[in-house]
């Protein structure tokens, strides 16, 4: 233990603590905009600028490691003054449209400048108009708004290994750019949108999609559908102030259909397709000799960086599509078949937790039904928080409804989709089965559940062992990756999650400031909430959801069939980084 | 590879065969020609010279000479420069084809070519170096093989007691007895900060690692510097030696060089002295069959300034942008790859074999008390003789203008002087006595600094010079922390607006403020100095900005959006030659009589006064 003192009170800390984590432990807070635990600490922004006797100028709390003996000061007139100016200064190179902004509320510059009664720039100044990116399918970028924070550079290169973005140019003139300033669509972006989860302004959004579900709501010649992903209900609530990991589903659906859509189902009972799907693909690669290991595919951020990086790895990417695609293309087909509705008028709207949904929606072979897209829309949880806000509707105050029949029932297997090892041990449950032949009692599987990066079990099924393995985080998937190239490890079966926590922490959640970040356990709360839902489900196995067993039964045939493989499964491509064209 | 002993022998008796270069009664034949390859001569064609030379001698067969190019002489203002040995004759502001001339004249009939001669400050005209003024309060430590040997041949090094310090090192002396000849020599940071040298190695010989580095701090950026260039130019292998020397001191068998990519010659002579150090086996394992092993690579530097920034540097050599780190840890503790790393700049390293051979008592007896040793200035601006200059620590800045330098040219009047460039601060008339050392400097609000040296006349205006400054921080700020990133720029913005003629009242206290937090919240050497330009001149000029804000004017004349140009009544002939060169024709007068300026239409371009065969033109 370390002890220092701050502010003349004593306090006593773990070794390695830095002078903020010191300070925050007595109540300390310092205002922070460029530190973000474990990602970005690097002191630039300056806002945390503390005084430590015997030491030479300020010095950035964020990063400033705590040693014993150590005299803190942290709100001196010089130190207020400091940050008051440096604070002056970044907001003197901001584009303060704050009423228009999509952070309006929510941006840690905007919080700052109310805390320190900013009322006019002090040192106003040139600012240099910069072009807005919004011709990828799932991030704008506007460099207006930057702050240089390089909290997004960070979180591209340290946690998903990726380097799409990176600082360009030196001084009043440097900037986040990408490769020759190319749009994100032309470079190695994987659209998982950490950037936006790891932006403190408004510099970095999803593209919006509300208004064009808007349009289809008003549209009284469309069939209006939505699905909602598993990991948005355990999420949704934040936006509207309630604790991390609140299941709202009941409210969600509610709310859902009083923003006017025609029917809410579940995208649950979409994974639970792909269990049956990806369960029979695997044991199929496994008996007959397929590519092995056979790596998941619902994670849209994760196959893009695989047809960018790994090309030569697609014949191990799974061919099923994600489970909101799969939904989307059952709604097309049996759903519309059933109904008597035609196809072409239903407008699938899918919830999701991730921003590359929305590229995904735009892939090739995503059409399930000839000529028409599987989804016709995905908005993000923070999307939808926004619609329901449009639409006044007091969300906390909702009473609890269920989903929709006849698509309604979901298995507890399902809402684990949310979570990085979720699809494994869904799929895990279903395979072992399937395998053996017999049921088994204790479903869940420890190994893999948790927040390391990489989770590795062999698991044993009456005497034949499965060797598999989880990778959340796109830095972790490289080095699974590498290990599988380089024949280092034998695994059967991989779950790789493009987020770092899976899709409870995905791109498309509601942002949580840095400090939520570094005192939180964020993505344990949300997980936590899935996993309450799986305990809690009546049926927690793909395989026995009786929904499924029907349409199997009567529409798709058998798994991985013809027509299963016509409506559920994909291709994929090889893709150039940079599109210089 | 050569033994320890082939190398002694190269010494004695290349030594003998050099003594002409040092002694001017060398028993001797022989004469040498020497002309300045420095940078300077180099761009006015000393190469040709040296070509000259050498063609003409062949042609004309004549014996006993041989024509060496060497590094700096100093004395740039009046380069290309040679110098005959051993009567040690200097030539000025040569051309190529004065070279038949001093051939014929001096070395075949022993006249000496008058018309090259140099003048002295007082007119007098001088034969020898020594005689200069210019050279006479000097003492050349660091640059004391500069202009003697050819910084390209490793024997004309060894033979003025080159690798000799490696030598005593590596066979005498312990690597705390190195640490601790340092320490008690006194000797400090060259670089700017002044930081004890001798601590600094031991620190990093203290700190604990598997592998440690030692890496010499090349980048000078500070405009108007070339003290380290003309060291690596004129004599690379002192450098080598002293990466050496620290290396054996501090544990480390691996050297890093970060050259700026704009010094060619520096780099390419830097190089030649490595390669010819390996070939003689100095450089590589077990040097000289001891323990000691040790290896030099060069990094080049991609123009930014703040690569000077000791982590930035090593950010750089690690092959990153360019960017400051945290300190602590200090590079001494995890510098590069994290290793612990001792950094020195060129000029530190250039004193240290002669500390090593003359010892600690000698080094530190020069001097003053807290600052040992000597400095070696880059001098220039509005000053006589521009050029590079050592003098011992102590001198005071007034020796250094008017006697070194020459004093002010053109009859103009010291306005100040700028040390430590971009982050420094200038010296006005009352402090012109101050001796030059690490605190006096700093306590008149100025700094060391690297050794750059501007001397400013009256017709400078101070706002402008911050503004100069400011444009180039401005300009070179690696955009890292807010402070320096957007406060530089503010800065530069506020300081251009009272030069526009645009100040408003407040603006004083704005950049007083703004100077005040960028230094304190800045991230490295960049940023907290940045402003000192500013604060200086506020300091010593708050009239020059007051008048610049509240009345429009500039009294320097400098600030030509405050220019209100006036013919002087007096001293006007009405010979009408600002009338018929003004571009925009707003002068008028009828011939004889006096003209006078429409200020509206003026475009302050300045024409007519250089026309004014009067000197009637001014600005009010």
């Amino acid at each position: 233990m370390i002890h220092l003192k701050i502010n003349d009170r004593d306090v006593e800390i773990e070794e390695g603590s830095t002078i903020l984590e010191a300070a925050r432990k007595i109540n300390i807070d310092i205002p922070t905009l460029c530190f973000l635990k474990d990602i970005n600490e690097v002191g630039d922004c300056r806002m945390c600028v503390v005084e430590v006797e015997g030491r030479r100028g300020m010095t950035p709390a964020c990063i400033t490691k705590a040693q014993e003996g150590m005299i803190v000061k942290t709100a001196t007139p010089a130190i207020l003054e400091a940050r008051e100016v440096v604070l002056d200064l970044i907001l003197s190179n901001h584009d303060r449209k704050c009423l228009t902004c999509i952070r309006n509320g929510s941006c840690e510059l905007q919080k700052l400048a109310q805390e320190f009664n900013k009322d006019e720039i002090e040192f106003d100044g040139e600012r240099i108009e910069k072009t807005i990116d919004d011709l990828s399918p799932s991030i704008v970028r506007d460099n207006n708004k930057c702050i240089l924070c390089r909290r997004c550079v960070a979180a591209c290169k340290k946690v998903q290994g990726i380097g799409a973005i990176d600082c360009a140019n030196r001084g009043f003139n440097s900037s986040v750019s990408t490769y020759k300033e190319l749009s994100l669509k032309d470079v190695n972006c994987t659209f998982c949108g950490q950037c936006i989860e790891a932006c403190p302004v408004g510099a970095l959004k999803e593209k919006d999609s509300t208004k064009e579900v808007w349009r289809a709501l008003r549209d009284e010649n469309k069939y209006v559908v939505v699905q909602t992903a598993p990991a948005v209900r355990v999420a949704l609530g934040e936006e509207f102030g309630m604790e991390i990991g609140s299941n709202v589903a009941g409210k969600m659906v509610t709310a859902l259909r009083l923003l006017g859509f025609d029917k809410v189902f579940d995208t649950n009972t979409g994974a639970d397709f792909t269990i049956i799907e990806e369960g029979t693909e695997f044991i199929n690669r496994l008996t007959t000799g397929g590519t092995l290991p056979m790596i998941t595919s619902c994670s849209p951020g994760w196959v893009r960086y695989l047809e960018l990086n790994y090309p030569e790895l697609i014949p191990n990417l799974s061919t099923c599509k994600s489970p909101h695609q799969m939904f989307g293309a059952i709604i097309k087909s049996y759903y519309a078949e059933k109904m008597g509705i035609d196809p072409a008028k239903i407008y699938m709207v899918s919830v999701m937790p991730c921003i590359a949904k929305k590229f995904e929606r735009t892939r090739d072979d995503m059409q399930g039904v000839e000529g028409l897209d599987d989804v016709d829309a995905v908005i993000t949880t923070r999307e939808l928080a926004r619609m329901i806000k449009q639409a006044h509707i007091e969300f906390t105050g909702l009473e609890d409804s269920g989903f929709d029949d006849p698509m309604g029932e979901a298995t507890g297997a399902a809402a684990i989709f949310g979570t990085t090892g979720g699809v494994m041990e869904a799929a895990l449950r279903t395979v072992a089965e399937k395998v053996t032949g017999r049921t088994f009692d204790n479903l869940n599987y420890e190994d893999v559940r948790g927040e390391k990066g990489i989770k590795s079990a062999t698991i044993n099924l009456d005497g034949k062992e499965v060797k598999v393995v989880v990778a959340s985080g796109l830095k972790n998937a490289e080095t699974v990756l590498e290990e599988i190239k380089s024949g280092k490890a034998d695994y059967q079966f991989v779950e790789i999650m493009a987020c770092p926590g899976g899709c409870v922490m995905g791109g498309g959640q509601p942002i949580r400031t840095s400090k939520e970040r570094a005192t939180i356990d964020i993505r344990g709360k949300r997980a936590g909430a899935l996993y309450t839902i799986d305990e809690k489900s009546t049926i927690r196995k793909s395989h026995e959801n009786p929904i499924l067993k029907k349409i199997y039964e009567e529409y798709l045939g058998e798994a991985g069939g013809h027509k299963a493989h016509e409506l559920l499964h994909t291709s994929y491509v090889a893709r150039d980084k940079y599109n210089l064209e | 590879m050569k033994t320890l002993e082939e190398i002694n022998n190269i010494r004695e008796t290349k030594r003998r065969e050099l003594d002409l270069r040092v002694n001017t009664s060398a028993d001797t034949r022989e004469k040498h020609i020497l002309v300045c390859h420095g940078t300077g001569c180099t761009s006015s064609k000393s190469p040709k010279i040296l070509e000259n030379f050498r063609k003409i001698i062949e042609e004309k067969n004549i014996e006993n000479v041989r024509v060496i190019q060497t590094g700096c002489f100093g004395l740039c203002a009046k380069g290309p420069i040679v110098i005959i040995r051993p009567e040690d004759v200097f030539y000025a502001m040569v051309k190529p084809e004065d070279c038949e001339e001093i051939i014929e004249k001096h070395i075949q009939n022993g006249e000496i070519v008058e018309r090259l001669l140099c003048k002295d400050i007082d007119n007098s005209v001088v034969k020898k170096l020594d005689e200069l003024t210019f050279y006479k309060k000097q003492k050349r430590i660091a640059l004391k093989n500069c202009g003697v040997i050819d910084p390209e041949n490793i024997d004309e090094y060894i033979a003025f007691d080159g690798y000799k310090a490696l030598q005593k090192v590596l066979f005498e002396m312990s690597p705390d007895d190195v640490i601790n000849e340092v320490s008690n020599s006194g000797l400090r940071g060259r670089g700017g900060a002044g930081f004890p040298t001798g601590k600094k190695w031991s620190f990093t010989k203290m700190a604990e690692g598997d592998q440690k580095y030692v890496v010499c701090n090349a980048d000078e950026g500070d405009p108007g510097a070339f003290m380290d260039r003309s060291i690596l130019e004129g004599d690379p292998h002192c450098v080598v030696e002293a990466m050496m020397i620290a290396g054996y001191a501090i544990g480390a068998n691996k050297g890093y060089i970060y050259v700026r990519a704009e010094y060619p010659i520096a780099v390419k002579r830097f190089q030649i002295a490595i390669d010819q150090a390996r070939d003689y086996g100095i450089l590589g394992d077990n040097i000289w069959g001891t323990e000691f092993s040790f290896d030099l690579e060069i990094r080049l530097g991609a123009g930014a300034f703040v690569c000077g920034e000791e982590t930035a540097l090593l950010e750089s050599i690690e092959g990153r942008r360019g960017q400051p780190r945290l300190k602590p840890p200090f590079p001494a503790n995890a510098g590069l790859f994290g290793k612990p790393t001792l950094i020195n700049n060129v000029e530190t390293y250039a004193n240290i074999t002669k500390i090593i051979l003359n010892g600690a008592e000698w080094y530190s007896s020069i001097g003053t008390e807290t600052s040992k040793g000597t400095k070696v200035f880059a001098l220039g601006g509005n000053v006589n003789n521009i050029g590079l200059v050592e003098v011992p620590m102590g001198v005071t800045l007034r020796e250094i203008v008017f006697d070194i330098g020459g004093g002010i040219p053109n009859g103009r009047k010291f306005k100040a002087a700028q040390t430590g460039g971009p982050s420094g601060g200038c010296i006005t008339e009352e402090n012109l006595d101050t001796p030059i050392d690490y605190e006096s400097l700093k306590a008149i609000g100025s700094m060391m600094g690297s050794g750059g040296l501007i001397v400013m006349d009256d017709s400078k205006c101070m706002v402008n010079l911050a503004k100069f400054y400011l444009g180039f921080t401005y300009d070179e700020s690696c955009g890292k922390c807010t402070p320096c990133r957007v406060g530089t720029k503010r800065l530069l913005e506020i300081l251009e607006r009272i030069t526009e003629g645009k100040g408003e009242e407040g603006d004083i206290e704005k950049l007083e403020k703004l100077s005040r937090n960028i230094k304190n919240a800045s991230v490295c050497g960049l940023g907290q100095t940045a402003p000192n330009p500013v604060e200086s001149t506020i300091r010593f000029f708050r009239h020059e900005y007051e008048d610049h804000i509240k009345n429009k004017h500039c009294e320097a004349g400098e600030c030509k959006a405050l220019m209100k140009l006036f013919i002087d009544p007096e001293k006007c002939k009405g010979c009408g030659l600002c009338k018929r060169n003004c571009p925009v024709g707003c002068i008028s007068g009828e011939p004889g009589k006096t003209h006078s300026i429409d200020t509206e239409k003026c475009i302050k371009c300045g024409t007519c006064i250089t026309k004014c065969p009067f000197h009637a033109i001014a600005n009010k």
